[in-house]
């Protein structure tokens, strides 16, 4: 499923959208698909996937974590397409990776397995748009959205290139710092929704772990909530898993409607 | 072709969030690069503080060995025991000029979170630095210097836990405090505008190098050798000497255990020699990767040599065969270092022991014609650091030999 006609299907029925990511193969496959149906049980409309990296800059201590469980499992990108490809969920997923794997497959290729298997948007944190020109130009041939970032530091010509090159949705960075779960909903995510003037669907990520705080984001102006950390920290746990990610999923998306 | 880029090398492959900073770090330094204030403090810190010029020395006793002319240049004088210092001050300097209140850097070896934590104490920076939990524990008393000079050492536990963890770690840190923080980074490695500002405050070496030798020898050498990790001192020294075609430049790569890789690792640190194009801590050049690029971890003898990557830069010197990768294994950097210590009373670092024992890996295999009769040897740190792993190895080695 396109992202867009997610968002076009939410927007008919006034709702703003969950995004819940995962680490792909952490504890294992298997329990990664099941993870997933949780979620969309519980309400995510749009599932990030990760494809683990060995050296994952932009992320803190619990994906980072969750990465090398993945990893230490014998995640790799073939499988990653596989599984995706398995996955039968009627949600947009998208692919969180870092550069260096994107590359190494080759940027074409990857952008082809990402449509082949049902993949329909990549983020990428380690490349700015500076870099992006081949990336960008392969996901537009295979009809997949490249999702850039916005910050708090962004601002002025780097703010128009980027909104002007991110399809799907902008991925809005609430705060400096890594990803992780956060006390409070930093002032920063209002005043950048603020300041952001783009007809694409503002999604805001890093920090935020439960309604309250997803409903003060979508009260800000977001079009989306990202979620992580506190799924993988559930995941990580290992005790009722799937139980509990639909619960937590279900309270975040009842601020979202 | 991109400023940022060295050929196909080079770029800036970080987090968005950081992409300001990179721009006004690379703003700052163009206006401050030819600064006549700038450059003036510079100077009375390079002189004053750190020490330099730091000598070309003639080895007599190695040249009288191996029957060519080999000099020493004595990194291993500069403050601090390394060149890194020569960085550091450039950097802090120009940070304090940016008006940052905070500097953060990862080390391997401890020269450089050294180095950094001299910069950081004299102008009066607060400090941190992050060292893969390894390298704590082979390089303890480099982790007492720091403290000892105000520096929190932070032990990352992460990864393989040494210094391409450290990076991780320290660029995290540089993500959340971007304000006020200034993250130097320890070689020319990472997102422009960083390898060229390393290799310019590093450049001095080969800038001195110039002058000495043609003062000694009226002329220039045939070859200059210099151990790479990163590869900042190999960097230093030759930069100045690139247009100079006629001076060969070996950058000597950590051979490691042996030259092979398994699954996970690699027994080496040689990227220049052996590694792949790909993109890792901000930069596309040559890195240990495996078939999906996921990064292999490296192994070293010497912490500061054990890095999955190298400079954009040498990678792109090497691509267009301006230098020549090479290698030297752990054993023959030790047998090195053990060589210089009783031939010249010099106890070089583990890392310089490789520039060392490449030269003497070429008279071994009879290609000694092929260095000249002329060679540089930068000896970019003083072994006081390496004391303890060396005199483990020899441990370990006695009781084997009980056995």
């Amino acid at each position: 499923m396109k992202i867009e006609d997610k968002f076009a299907e939410l927007k008919e029925r006034n709702e703003k959208a969950l995004i819940a990511y995962v680490c792909a193969g952490d504890p294992s496959s298997e329990a990664t698909k099941e993870i997933v149906n949780a979620l969309v049980k519980g309400g995510a409309d749009i599932v990030e996937l990760g494809l683990p990296f060995s050296d994952p800059v932009a992320d803190g201590p619990t994906i980072q974590a969750a990465s090398t469980r993945a990893l230490e499992a014998g995640m790799n990108p073939d499988l990653y397409f596989e599984m995706a490809a398995s996955i039968k969920e009627n949600v947009p997923l998208v692919c969180m990776t870092y550069y260096n794997l994107i590359y190494k497959r080759g940027n074409e290729k990857f952008a082809r397995d990402c449509a082949e298997a049902g993949i329909t948007g990549i983020i990428v944190p380690d490349l700015p748009a500076e870099e992006a020109d081949e990336l960008h130009a392969a996901c537009k041939q295979n009809g997949v959205d490249l999702i850039f970032l916005i910050t708090p530091v962004t601002t002025g010509k780097r703010m128009e290139k980027n909104l002007e090159k991110t399809s799907g949705f902008v991925y809005i960075v609430s705060r400096l710092g890594v990803t992780g779960e956060r006390v409070d909903v930093a002032e920063s995510t209002k005043n950048i929704l603020s300041r952001i003037d783009t007809t694409v669907p503002k999604a805001v990520g890093f920090g935020i772990s439960n309604g309250q705080q997803a409903a003060e984001v979508i009260k800000a102006g977001a079009d989306a909530v990202i979620v992580g950390s506190a799924f993988v920290n559930i995941i990580a746990s290992g005790e009722n898993v799937n139980e509990r990610v639909e619960k937590l999923a279900s309270e975040l998306k009842k601020s979202c409607r | 072709m991109k400023k940022s880029m060295y050929g196909k090398f080079g770029g800036q492959f970080v987090p968005e969030v950081l992409m300001p900073a990179l721009t006004e770090l690379e703003e700052a330094y163009e206006r401050y690069k030819d600064d006549r204030e700038f450059l003036k403090e510079l100077d009375y810190y390079m002189k004053e503080f750190a020490g330099r010029e730091t000598p070309l020395y003639f080895a007599k006793n190695l040249s009288e060995k191996y029957g060519i002319k080999i000099y020493l240049k004595r990194e291993d004088l500069v403050h601090g025991g390394a060149h890194k210092l020569n960085n550091t001050l450039g950097q802090a300097l120009l940070a304090k000029y940016m008006g940052k209140k905070r500097l953060i850097a990862e080390t391997g070896a401890g020269q450089h979170g050294t180095a950094t934590a001299m910069a950081a104490a004299n102008m009066g920076f607060e400090s941190e630095v992050y060292m893969g939990a390894k390298d704590v524990i082979r390089q303890h008393m480099n982790v007492y210097r720091m403290e000892l000079m105000g520096t929190k050492v932070n032990a990352v536990e992460s990864g393989s836990k040494t210094l391409k963890d450290a990076i991780n770690e320290a660029f995290r840190d540089w993500v959340t405090n971007v304000e006020n923080t200034h993250y130097l980074i320890g070689s020319v490695v990472g997102s422009h505008p960083y390898p060229m500002i390393v290799r310019d405050f590093q450049s001095v070496i080969g800038k001195e190098v110039k002058d000495q030798i043609m003062e000694k020898e009226g002329r220039y050498p045939d070859s200059i050798i210099a151990c790479a990790g990163g590869g900042s001192n190999a960097m230093g020294i030759f930069y100045p000497f690139i247009e100079d075609k006629e001076v060969k430049l070996f950058p000597v790569e950590a051979g490691g255990k042996e030259m092979r890789t398994t699954e996970k690792e690699a027994l080496h640190s040689a990227s220049l020699c052996v590694g792949e194009e790909g993109i890792l801590q901000g930069a596309h050049t040559l890195i240990l990767q495996d078939k999906y690029g996921q990064i292999l971890e490296s192994s070293s003898i010497s912490a500061g040599l054990d890095y999955s990557g190298v400079g954009p830069e040498l990678a792109y010197l090497a691509d267009i065969g301006r230098i020549t990768p090479c290698y030297a294994n752990d054993d023959e950097a030790l047998e090195a270092f053990y060589e210089l210590s009783r031939l010249e009373g010099i106890i070089p670092a583990l890392e310089s022991s490789h520039a060392i024992a490449y030269l003497m890996k070429m008279a071994k295999m009879g290609k000694l014609g092929e260095l000249g009769d002329l060679v540089v040897i930068n000896l970019s740190g003083r072994g006081d650091k390496d004391l303890e792993t060396v005199f483990k190895l020899k441990e370990e080695e006695s009781k084997e030999d009980c056995l």
